[in-house]
């Protein structure tokens, strides 16, 4: 297999793409590697959004009317998993094979080879874990966060759930892992480490986060499937284990992955939002030590999750005022962007708008989420609808946004054409205002007490669960028109020029549009960088 | 931190996919072979042969590349940073059974059995009356299959065989340690042949374990589903005993490679990779001889 060949070194500069589809199969190209990463999850979004609407569609009227009551259960907890591990994680890991090594002046990722099986584990994985839909004992239905007792009491498609996370996992550690040795390894001389553009540092600190807890969930699982099929007894109590162990086990990971969720989000929106008010982003260096502070803090906040299992009052107290800290970061975050803006030069193209948007409707996630860090009100909303609401707010026009921004944004360096920007606008409205007639109900239903993860509810929450419904066909034929908008872009369109947007920043638009397939084969120059950086 | 120019890109790479079918299989061989499926364990084996292929593949060719100099000074600054960030993740996977140890100790037992605030005594009370929590133990329902209860529940005693077992683990590191100076002296033979003692001293070592899993299996009645104490006990060592063959192979590898003479007083990386890991699980020894045979 591809034997050493000295000969070979020299002539890097004119490689390109290997022809047909060993291409895409042996390619070591992180953009090519970000290519595939993107297209799978836009695949997946588009298969975690069917889910989405059979369980909408059922909730439409009250009553059991389309799926059986199993199925539902199948359906919101795959929907969660796919959209969770098979498109936000994803995406961003494209994301970052296209632009952390252009924004560094990196020839490439580190570990070439393991980037590409990073990616070509993503497809497999993703195929067990369909594939127990289809098993006689149905799909995952405990919900996502595979609580025992009931996750252990499914049929036997669940050694199938475990092994899918277990494999998914290895992709992640690794992807992280080369993202990590990238970031401090590959730079080109003179970007320093604080002059690294904020997408590089978010996803810097994502990685770590990814390093730390994806191994942890990875072994609660195992736990799982121990106690399954071996007899262990970690989560049994007439074993000596507890139940509400896994709990704490899984959410010292879940936290930090929900953190691993939004932290890219936060650098693509603070590229975003100082080119289009064409000003430097406000208060860099507080961005990165927010980032920072988020990181360590998610790692001790996890039991809020748990207020209402019953844990010792000490404890309800710390996670409860440690939880409101992250509040503090985060709000350092939203007041930088918004100072970015003020007194700006703004200009509303496609991607500026769905960063305004991420940085509106995200607060509203945020704030949502200080109303369920207060203890005592958790223990009213906890399980309802509210709490959908909230984490909604924070991943569809949080994360969801952002990678949509991001990509309008990027588009043109990656295929060298603009994209239709009327289109795009259009895209940007629909999805906005149908995902807060999405969303936006849930919180009163939830407040008013309807239970999540349930396929049926009582006639008072009739209306809102039906503007709901509504709210989310619309979101989902949205996104078809962001399906449009790509592909036009991909074939063509007006010729993109390489610094793209007046007011852009960083090293990726020094180079032409479309980018070259192999970019900074020699490191910029330390003019380069240095005009390059806020 | 240097100019890129010069960073061995490799064109393309036909393993990673072989790895991925490789464990694809080796899943859904798994899953099927606990639902009792029948071509579960042919899949699982076949799977499980295609990643030692894609291994010996993969490492062979990074080998050669390796030995033909196509890797310069910032290329090993990456594989350094792989090693150490991938030796993390594994510490992160034993934190989560240390975890689930500490957690079931300090909180659990006591809890069911009416200690602690809250409801603690009223779950006693209603659902395990009667249970005393004493470390170790299967529980109030008494989960196992009783033969080791009723005659008394023992412990695994840290005195003995986890003792001569800390004792080889710490002195493979110090071989181990030995066969670096070796080597960074340039020394070949001397390195082979600490490196022969460590991998001897692991290989030992794994042995031991086997006869203690043996004898906690036969002798004390002591087994995987023993209740709390069972899983915890055989799940940590079990992953650590992994880790030690896996550390072992490893080690033996760098040793056919030292007979080879592949390596330069300053060039040994896959040395250094595989001596970071055994300490690695020396370390992850020491907490398991702590936590779970002494304390
Ligand atoms: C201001 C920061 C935030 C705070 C204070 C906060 C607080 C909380 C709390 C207390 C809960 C538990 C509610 C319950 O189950 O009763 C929760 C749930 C959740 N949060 Fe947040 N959150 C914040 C930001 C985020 C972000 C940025 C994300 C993801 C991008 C997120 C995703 C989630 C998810 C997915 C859940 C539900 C998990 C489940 O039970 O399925 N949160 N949040
Ligand atoms: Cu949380």
């Amino acid at each position: 297999m591809s034997a050493y060949d000295t000969a070979h070194h020299d002539d890097h500069d004119h490689h390109g793409p290997a022809p047909g589809l060993t291409r895409w199969l042996y390619t070591t190209n992180h953009k090519d590697i970000g290519t595939l990463y993107l297209w799978f999850s836009l695949l997946m979004f588009f298969i975690g959004g069917a889910m989405a609407l059979i369980i909408r569609a059922e909730l439409f009227q009250p009553g059991i009317q389309i799926v059986d009551p199993m199925f539902f259960n199948s359906m919101t907890t795959m929907h969660a998993i796919v959209m969770i591990f098979g498109v936000v994680m994803p995406a961003f890991v494209g994301l970052a094979n296209w632009m952390i090594p252009m924004m560094i002046g990196a020839p490439d990722m580190a570990l070439p080879r393991l980037n590409n099986w990073s990616f070509w584990i993503m497809p497999f994985a993703f195929t067990i874990m369909l594939s127990t839909l289809f098993m006689d004992s149905g799909g995952p239905a405990g919900g996502w966060t595979l609580y025992p007792p009931l996750t252990l009491q499914m049929g036997d498609s669940f050694a199938f759930v475990i092994f899918a996370i277990h494999f998914m996992g290895i992709s992640s550690v690794m992807g992280s892992i080369n993202i990590v040795a990238t970031i401090f390894n590959m730079r080109a001389n003179g970007m320093t480490l604080m002059k690294m553009p904020l997408f590089v540092w978010t996803w810097l600190i994502t990685a770590f986060l990814l390093i730390a807890s994806i191994p942890v969930f990875a072994g609660a699982v195992t736990m799982l499937l121990t106690d399954r099929y071996f007899g262990t007894s970690f989560f049994s109590a007439a074993g000596g284990g507890d139940p509400v162990m896994f709990q704490h086990i899984f959410w010292f990971f879940g936290h930090p992955e929900v953190y691993i969720l939004i932290l890219p989000a936060f650098g693509v929106v603070s590229s975003i939002i100082p080119t289009f008010a064409r000003k430097p982003l406000f208060g860099y260096d507080s961005m990165v030590y927010a980032t920072a502070s988020i990181a360590f803090l998610s790692f001790i906040v996890w039991a809020h999750h748990m207020f209402t299992t019953g844990m010792p009052l000490a404890g309800e107290l710390f996670f409860m005022f440690s939880t409101m800290m992250i509040s503090v970061p985060t709000g350092v975050k939203v007041f930088n962007w918004v100072a970015t803006m003020w007194r700006g030069s703004m200009t509303f193209e496609t991607p500026m708008l769905f960063a305004i948007g991420f940085v509106v409707m995200f607060t509203i996630g945020g704030l949502s989420g200080l109303m369920l860090a207060i203890t005592p009100a958790d223990i009213q909303y906890h399980d309802t609808y509210f709490v959908v609401a909230h984490f909604h707010y924070v991943l569809v026009p949080g994360a969801i946004f952002s990678l949509i921004a991001a990509t309008y944004y990027w588009i043109p360096k990656w295929t060298g054409n603009m994209y239709d920007e009327k289109l795009g606008k259009i895209h940007f409205w629909t999805s906005t205002i149908f995902v807060n007639v999405l969303f936006f109900p849930m919180h009163f239903v939830g407040l008013a007490g309807m239970p999540r993860r349930i396929p049926d509810y009582s006639l008072q929450f009739a209306d809102w669960n039906m503007i709901a419904s509504i709210g989310a066909f619309g979101f989902g034929f949205a996104q078809i028109i962001f399906v449009w908008v790509v592909y036009k872009c991909v074939r063509g369109g007006e010729k993109a020029t390489d610094e793209v947007w007046e007011g852009a920043v960083g090293l990726e638009w020094t180079v032409p549009s479309p980018a070259p397939y192999h970019t900074f084969e020699e490191p910029p120059p330390l003019a380069v960088i240095n005009k390059n950086h806020f | 931190m240097s100019a890129s120019s010069g960073y061995y890109i490799p064109h393309e790479a036909r393993w990673p996919i072989v790895g991925s079918v490789g464990l694809f299989l080796f899943f859904m061989g798994f899953g099927s072979f606990l639902n009792d499926g029948s071509l579960g364990l042919p899949l699982l084996l076949i799977g499980a042969a295609i990643i030692v292929w894609m291994m010996f593949g993969w490492f062979s060719m990074v080998v050669r590349e390796s030995e033909a100099g196509t890797y310069n000074g910032q290329v090993d600054v990456s594989f350094r940073m792989a090693m150490m960030w991938f030796i993390f993740s594994e510490v992160m996977f034993f934190g989560a059974f240390f975890g689930a140890l500490f957690y079931a100790r300090q909180f659990s037992g006591p809890w069911i059995s009416g200690d602690g605030g809250g409801g603690a005594a009223m779950t006693n009370a209603v659902l395990w009356n009667g249970f005393d929590y004493i470390w170790p133990n299967n529980g109030p329902g008494k989960i196992g299959d009783g033969f080791a209860f009723n005659q008394g529940f023992t412990e695994m005693s840290w005195f003995g065989l986890p003792l001569i077992n800390t004792l080889l683990l710490l002195t493979s590191g110090v071989t181990c340690t030995i066969a670096h100076h070796a080597i960074k002296d340039g020394n070949h033979e001397k390195m082979v042949r600490w490196l022969a003692a460590t991998v001897g001293l692991g290989a030992v070592f794994v042995a031991c374990q086997a006869y203690e899993y043996y004898h906690a299996y036969h002798a004390l009645g002591l087994k995987l589903t023993t209740g709390i104490y069972g899983s915890t006990f055989f799940m940590l060592t079990g992953f650590h005993g992994f880790h030690v063959s896996m550390g072992a192979i490893m080690l033996f590898f760098v040793m056919l490679r030292g007979m080879k003479k592949h390596f330069t007083a300053e060039n040994h990386f896959a040395f250094e990779a595989a001596a970071w890991y055994w300490h690695f699980v020396d370390v992850v020894w020491l907490g398991l001889f702590i936590f779970v045979y002494l304390v």
